[in-house]
């Protein structure tokens, strides 16, 4: 068993080898493309496991919980690891149009499957103490990944990333340094009691403040996701895509198992404050986003918009929010990478980002176009979209708890989105391009179209397909929230029946 | 940074760290220490080294590129991961051969591995970070 849930972590990072080894030649970059191709295989496998035995656990060494690390996944962390691979394969073809042979001599491909890895091993780990480890694993590559594009700009985003997640890691380090301290055990199905046993119940809520900070900036909720505008728009477009799409939604993972599984004490203080702060960042996300006309700082402002909406679900705290925050997490993943590829590929056929300076691309490139107005309305939240569906749960759910204001700001933010969307749409798409340049698709080179519209058409027929066939994955998010809401079927697979 | 003392001292002091390092990373099995810590003082000695000589010379006093070392450190660390399916065990699973009294396994193989992993990876930002400044 436990076979199954190391190897969505191990995959890439032997990728990660095998990809610097071979680094700047042809061989490295399809190594990069197999590694993705077989996390994903493994992926689809573990989803399958979980499907049919429910939440499945392995110890890391043969070292029994709570001693040794766990590696858990239930409906959740099953889905996250199977939409990580499936994103870390459209990116990785994607890369192989726009990475040149100098980022590739750096190693991209190698730190671009370390991110990967850091990824499926936050989202696995059943230690809390590991899922710091993982984090740093992505801070590491992350930041790798940032300054690989080299330019000043990049470099001055890059330091500024790394200094505020930095400042996030070691609050998360304090947090589990206290909660170790205050209860003995790092496990996360173990800390459910011994959390709930403490007497001290008030540094437990200490705690649980320090560590929602940590994981709010990693999440980039209000007010702590400055560092986000300041630094997505600088590297590599396939870089912003899978940061866009993974990176802040291993922190929303994390609020999701910690306020869920271990910190739920005192619901009517932490979830509350969660309630005010996925309000504001809903709000301020969006606004930001108005008044900006670079066509990836809309998207980044965008992402904060709809991470508002996930900590929504979670603070509401009902089954339905919490499966509705679910469906978001994995609808927003694909919705948003594929917009960051559609935008590199604009600004590929444009020249610029700079959405003043562009223009043009309905005419001379259609299939772009149609191509952008499924994510972009999905984002939007319109029927019959994958957007609308998970939109529609969250404020049903705000509905249901009497919370009008909420399902009010909700609907508002929904609607200013498609004011952004529609900015977009008018000035790269629409209007015509102010040189006077017609840009086709057919200007790129024949493989070039095909590693960059692939992935760009696979992601948009999924997010059609969630849409067209909602019931599916919203049985599956049912199921991931009853256990998130109770998980006992959690606790007992990793620390054994006896001890439930 | 010119100067007499630092550039003397750490001569001295990058040898006593690496030296400092190994003896962190062997005790690490039963006591505090191990790979990651080690791996951090190797780093800091040559990153001293840097600071009194310059990133050329602690280059190559380096020899090799620390990219490739901290690659390789990942690839012993997840490979003495690996070994263990040969004895169809959990991932990870220490196995042993005891020689008298030498005790080897692939915990340790994992820790050397960390410990290349992170001395590679930090001399890696570092000197890039140096450099650019």
């Amino acid at each position: 068993m436990s076979w199954v849930l190391a190897l969505p972590i191990l995959i890439p990072l032997v990728t990660a080898v095998l990809a610097f080894l071979l680094r700047g030649s042809r061989m490295g970059d399809l190594a990069s493309v197999a590694g993705a191709v077989a996390s994903l295989g493994v992926a689809v496998l573990l989803v399958g496991v979980v499907l049919d035995r429910g939440v499945v656990a392995g110890q890391v060494g043969g070292w029994q919980a709570p001693y040794g690390i766990t590696l858990v996944a239930d409906h959740l962390s099953a889905a996250m690891v199977l939409i990580t691979a499936i994103i870390g394969l459209a990116v990785a073809v994607w890369s192989l149009a726009e990475i040149g042979p100098d980022s590739s001599r750096l190693g991209y491909h190698a730190l671009f499957q370390s991110l990967l890895g850091g990824v499926a091993g936050a989202f696995l780990t059943g230690d809390l103490f590991n899922l710091y480890v993982w984090f740093e694993v992505l801070l590491i590559s992350s930041f790798g990944l940032l300054v690989i594009g080299g330019r000043k700009q990049a470099i001055d985003g890059a330091v500024k990333y790394v200094t505020l997640n930095l400042i996030a890691t070691v609050l998360f380090l304090a947090g589990a340094g206290l909660l170790y301290g205050a209860t003995g055990t790092l496990n996360m199905a173990d800390l459910r009691g011994a959390v709930a046993a403490s007497p001290d119940q008030g540094l437990m809520t200490l705690i649980s403040m320090m560590l929602m900070v940590a994981f709010g900036m990693k999440a980039a909720v209000f007010p702590l996701f400055f560092w986000l505008p300041a630094s997505y728009h600088t590297p590599h477009y396939a870089v912003s895509a899978v940061f866009a799409g993974l990176l802040t939604k291993v922190g929303v993972y994390a609020l999701m198992r910690v306020f869920t599984l271990i910190f739920v004490g005192d619901i009517g203080y932490t979830h509350e404050i969660l309630l005010w702060v996925s309000l504001l960042t809903m709000l301020t996300g969006v606004l930001g986003a108005a008044a900006q006309s670079d066509f990836r700082k809309i998207l980044s402002f965008h992402i904060i918009s709809q991470i508002g909406y996930m900590v929504l679900g979670l603070a509401l705290m009902t089954p339905l929010a919490v499966m509705g925050a679910v469906f978001y997490l994995l609808h927003h993943i694909v919705v948003k990478t594929n917009l960051f590829l559609i935008a590199g590929v604009s600004r590929r056929l444009t020249g610029s980002s700079d959405l003043y300076a562009i223009g043009g691309l309905y005419r001379s490139a259609p299939l772009l176009a149609a191509l952008f107005i499924i994510p972009a309305f999905s984002l939007a939240g319109f029927p019959p979209l994958s957007g609308f569906w998970a939109k529609f749960v969250i404020v049903r759910a705000s509905l249901d708890g009497r919370e009008w204001l909420v399902a009010g700001v909700a609907l508002l933010v929904g609607l200013l989105t498609i004011f952004s969307m529609t900015k977009i749409w008018a000035e790269a798409f629409w209007k015509a391009h102010p040189d006077g340049r017609q840009p086709a698709l057919a200007e790129l080179p024949l493989s070039a179209r095909w590693q960059m519209m692939g992935p760009i058409v696979a992601l948009a027929v999924m997010t059609v397909a969630i849409g067209a066939f909602p019931s599916a994955f919203l049985d599956f998010a049912t199921k991931g929230a009853e256990q998130l809401l109770d998980p006992a079927a959690y606790v007992a697979a990793v620390l054994g029946e006896a001890r439930r | 940074m010119n100067s007499l003392i630092l550039s003397v001292g750490a001569r001295f002091l990058t040898g006593l760290f690496l030296l400092f390092s190994l003896f962190v990373l062997l005790r690490g099995h039963n006591s505090p220490g191990g790979g990651f810590i080690g791996g951090l003082i190797g780093a800091a000695g040559f990153v001293l080294y840097s600071f009194a000589a310059g990133v050329e010379d602690a280059r190559r006093a380096l020899r090799v590129d620390p990219r490739a070392i901290g690659v390789w450190g990942m690839a012993i660390a997840v490979l003495s991961g690996l070994v263990s399916a040969l004895a169809s065990l959990d991932p990870f699973t220490g196995l042993w051969l005891i020689l008298a009294d030498l005790a080897l396994s692939t915990v340790l193989v994992f820790d050397i591995g960390v410990y290349l992993a992170v001395f590679g990876a930090i001399l890696t930002l570092v000197f890039a970070l140096e450099e650019t400044v």
